[in-house]
């Protein structure tokens, strides 16, 4: 018989033809066999409670983040997925605070870091937060860098703010921080200025400023959606291992289920400005409750699905986020819809051990939705 | 079976004999390098960016070829080359048995009316100040293929739920459609003039997960009800797997290998085919957390100044002396299946 209808192994599908891996000097091979981080008992860093943002536009008031919530514990990998236009970015700019108002206001929620409520604190101290605690890094590094300061200057900045360091520990520390993430000649290359630098080496030096001071939170919304295939794996393993030497909490927002597939220990998916599912990474996807993650894990193409197969969208688009929808804000894309769905909306309640999901139906979604890959095949 | 480089090509022609269907597009060892130019008045060419060097494959009639690689690899070069919107350095280019690199005017549109071309960008590609109808019909009117208004917007009509749009929308203009609609928008004025090739740019690459399955499939039920063929270009291995017959892999102007499908995957036998793989993440946690990960080192070196030998043995994890002293030839490694390294099916 085939092994491979017994055990699925993946690295039969890998074989090496060159004898044996060899890494060489080239290449760091990267075999992981990562265990999830589970969650033990003890207090969230992170908790982002009901949280809701809207922007008031010329067609009227946009609800961007509607009553979003999810923990992020201690040096946990906690992942927010959804496609464009779902919240993401506008959840992590309203924990840092950085909506601008106007058009932007956050309306209700807490966020709660460390056991304090940020959306309290004055500005003074909400600024030592931001790149002291908690570290940020975004999709397009050339406007989060500041064009006009060397590499270096933007590392040392943070670095005497916070860390109340002298300029020449700074220095120090900056260089040692700029060959951790990567950076040749990390004595020479902090003269340099941002554009000077590739894309895959402004995201690093987007890092080594976000890890500059040690925090105990990193988020990374979109970090290397912008990059090459085999530079986005880079940056995506400096990120985790910069995280998990550090034993920082890692934030990851994404659109790519590959990604939080191969990172988070946690997901929330999110759809029109809620969290619509959240659960361990396995659980969500292997025991499938919301439809539209469902969906999403059906529309997209896989390196192991099998060749030939179709893949099957969720039909019609996201929702206009002017346009209030009643009931579930899924149901006209959604192939498990019953009566009630027009009318009631599906809070976001326990399916399971520690899994949570927002759909009427989900217990029919968790029987009838496989998942496509070569694990269920 | 389908590659060519000048040595291979004897070995080649033998396996293609076989083959029945015939080849639609056959390309032949394609440069096209670009000058780099320094200087405000006087300017004067200081090098040439080798944006294509080398490149030959082929496609059948009704087939997908897929063609991947990172930024700046050339694969958009590829396509234009093929439908004459940049200039061809060298090599040859053969539609239908037709030599095109030289052809000029009415010749020259007749060969690019069997040729269509979908842009990546669905904000930048469709002209903001003309309706979706004008967009879609253009091919029919450059081309001289409707006579009178009412069969224009009939075809203009089929053409547009041919793409699943409704035909109601032809008066709209490109901001008032999303994403996804504006890619349908562009395949249906690449299908306008009844192409039997069209080239795709990253048709889903700028498309939300669940929009770009439903052009996936659109494409696909095109390519089955007009036997179109392919030139499927992206830089996601899983979207190209899925659609494409046969995938080549592109690096810094060269290709390093190409394959069916199903071998590229199973069997890659090139190392930077195998890196990109192992860099592309699948959904399940299950399986990544079994899966080897190969990570290179170091950036793409720049197209001004590529290494000498393999382009690729700078991040090269098993790059020995020999490396960087010669251009590795495509090899056919097993039948169709086309590898250069030095080091490809070899025991280390
Ligand atoms: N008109 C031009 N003049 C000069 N250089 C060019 C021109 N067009 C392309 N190039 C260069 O040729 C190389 C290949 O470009 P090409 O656009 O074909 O890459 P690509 O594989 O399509 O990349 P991407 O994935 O970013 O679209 C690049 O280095 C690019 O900068
Ligand atoms: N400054 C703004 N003004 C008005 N609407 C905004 C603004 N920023 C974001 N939005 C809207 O909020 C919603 C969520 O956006 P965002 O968080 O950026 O999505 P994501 O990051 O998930 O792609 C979208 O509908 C977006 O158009
Ligand atoms: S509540 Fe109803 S409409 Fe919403 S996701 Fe569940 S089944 Fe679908
Ligand atoms: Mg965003
Ligand atoms: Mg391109």
């Amino acid at each position: 018989m085939d092994p491979r209808e017994t055990e699925y192994a993946y690295r039969s599908l890998w074989p090496d033809p060159f004898g044996e891996l060899n890494p060489g000097p080239a290449a760091a091979h990267n075999q992981s066999m990562r265990q999830p981080h589970t969650r033990n008992s003890g207090e969230p860093l992170l908790k982002v409670d009901g949280l809701s943002t809207e922007f008031v536009t010329g067609d009227g008031v946009v609800r961007a983040v509607n009553g979003v919530s999810f923990d992020v514990y201690p040096g946990e990998t906690v992942s927010l997925v959804g496609e464009s236009g779902c919240g993401k970015s506008v959840t992590a700019l309203s924990i840092m605070r950085l909506i601008q108002s106007p058009p932007g206001r956050i309306t209700a929620g807490k966020v709660e870091f460390e056991g304090r409520d940020l959306l309290a604190l004055p500005e003074a101290e909400m600024r030592k937060v931001r790149g002291g605690k908690i570290g940020m890094i975004f999709q397009e590094p050339m406007t989060s860098l500041n064009p006009v300061l060397t590499i270096g200057r933007q590392i040392t900045e943070p670095l005497e703010l916070h860390e109340k360091l002298t300029s020449r520990e700074a220095t120090r520390r900056a260089v040692e921080l700029l060959t951790m993430v990567g950076i040749p000649d990390a004595d020479r290359r902090i003269r340099d200025y941002p554009h000077q630098l590739s894309g895959g080496q402004r995201q690093r030096v987007m890092i080594a400023t976000a890890m500059s001071c040690n925090p105990r939170l990193l988020i990374a919304d979109e970090a290397t959606t912008a990059l090459d295939v085999t530079i986005q794996a880079q940056i995506l393993e400096l990120m985790k291992s910069m995280t998990d030497r550090t034993g920082a909490a890692l934030l990851i927002i994404t659109h790519n289920l590959g990604v939080v597939a191969r990172y988070a220990d946690r997901v929330n998916v999110m759809y029109a400005g809620r969290v619509r599912e959240s659960a361990p990474a396995e659980a969500v996807y292997h025991s499938t409750r919301h439809p539209y993650t469902a969906g999403l894990l059906h529309s997209v193409p896989r390196l192991d699905r099998e060749l030939g197969s179709r893949l099957e969208p969720i039909p019609g688009e996201i929702p206009d986020p002017g346009v209030r929808i009643e009931g579930c804000a899924f149901r006209p894309r959604c192939k498990f819809a019953v009566e009630r769905c027009a009318t009631d909306d599906p809070p976001l309640g326990g399916v399971g051990e520690d899994h949570m999901a927002a759909c009427w139906e989900h217990e029919r979604v968790g029987r009838e939705s496989g998942t496509p890959g070569a694990l269920t095949r | 079976m389908t590659i060519h480089s000048e040595t291979a090509s004897t070995a080649a022609a033998a396996t293609s004999a076989a083959n029945t269907v015939p080849h639609l597009l056959q390309v032949k060892d394609l440069r096209v390098h670009f000058p780099v130019r320094r200087g405000l008045v006087f300017q004067r060419q200081v090098g040439a960016v080798k944006a294509v060097d080398g490149v030959s494959f082929s496609i059948k009639a009704g087939e997908t070829l897929g063609l991947v690689g990172e930024s700046g690899s050339g694969k958009t070069t590829i396509g234009k080359a093929i439908v004459r919107l940049v200039k061809t350095t060298s090599g040859s280019i053969r539609f239908d048995g037709q030599e095109i690199t030289q052809l000029n005017g009415a010749d020259l549109r007749a060969v690019r009316r069997r040729m269509g071309i979908v842009f990546q960008d669905p904000y930048g590609a469709l002209n903001p100040r003309l309706t979706a109808g004008s967009i879609v019909g253009e091919p029919l009117i450059v081309h001289k293929l409707t006579s009178g208004k009412g069969e224009f917007l009939d075809n203009v009509a089929g053409l547009i739920e041919t793409v699943g749009l409704n035909p109601a929308m032809m008066n709209r203009y490109p901001h008032e459609f999303s994403g996804g609609q504006r890619q349908r928008l562009g395949v249906a004025r690449a299908l306008a003039a009844r192409p039997s090739l069209i080239i795709l740019d990253e048709p889903v690459s700028a498309l939300d997960v669940s929009i770009q399955a439903q052009v996936i499939n659109l494409l696909q039920d095109l390519q089955e009800r007009f036997k179109l063929a392919y030139l499927f270009i992206a830089h996601d291995l899983s979207v190209v797997r899925h659609i494409s017959d046969r995938v080549s892999v592109m690096y810094l102007g060269k290709m390093v290998e190409i394959a069916e499908s199903s071998r590229i995957y199973d069997n890659p036998l090139h190392p930077y085919t195998q890196a990109l793989l192992s860099a592309v993440p699948v959904p399940d946690p299950i399986i990544e957390r079994q899966r080897t990960r190969i990570v290179l080192r170091g950036d793409i070196p720049s197209p001004l100044s590529p290494p000498p030998g393999c382009v690729f043995h700078t991040r090269c994890p098993i790059a020995i002396e020999d490396c960087p002293l010669a251009v590795p030839e495509m090899r056919e490694l097993e039948p169709g299946h086309t590898v250069a390294c030095i080091r490809a099916g070899t025991a280390v």
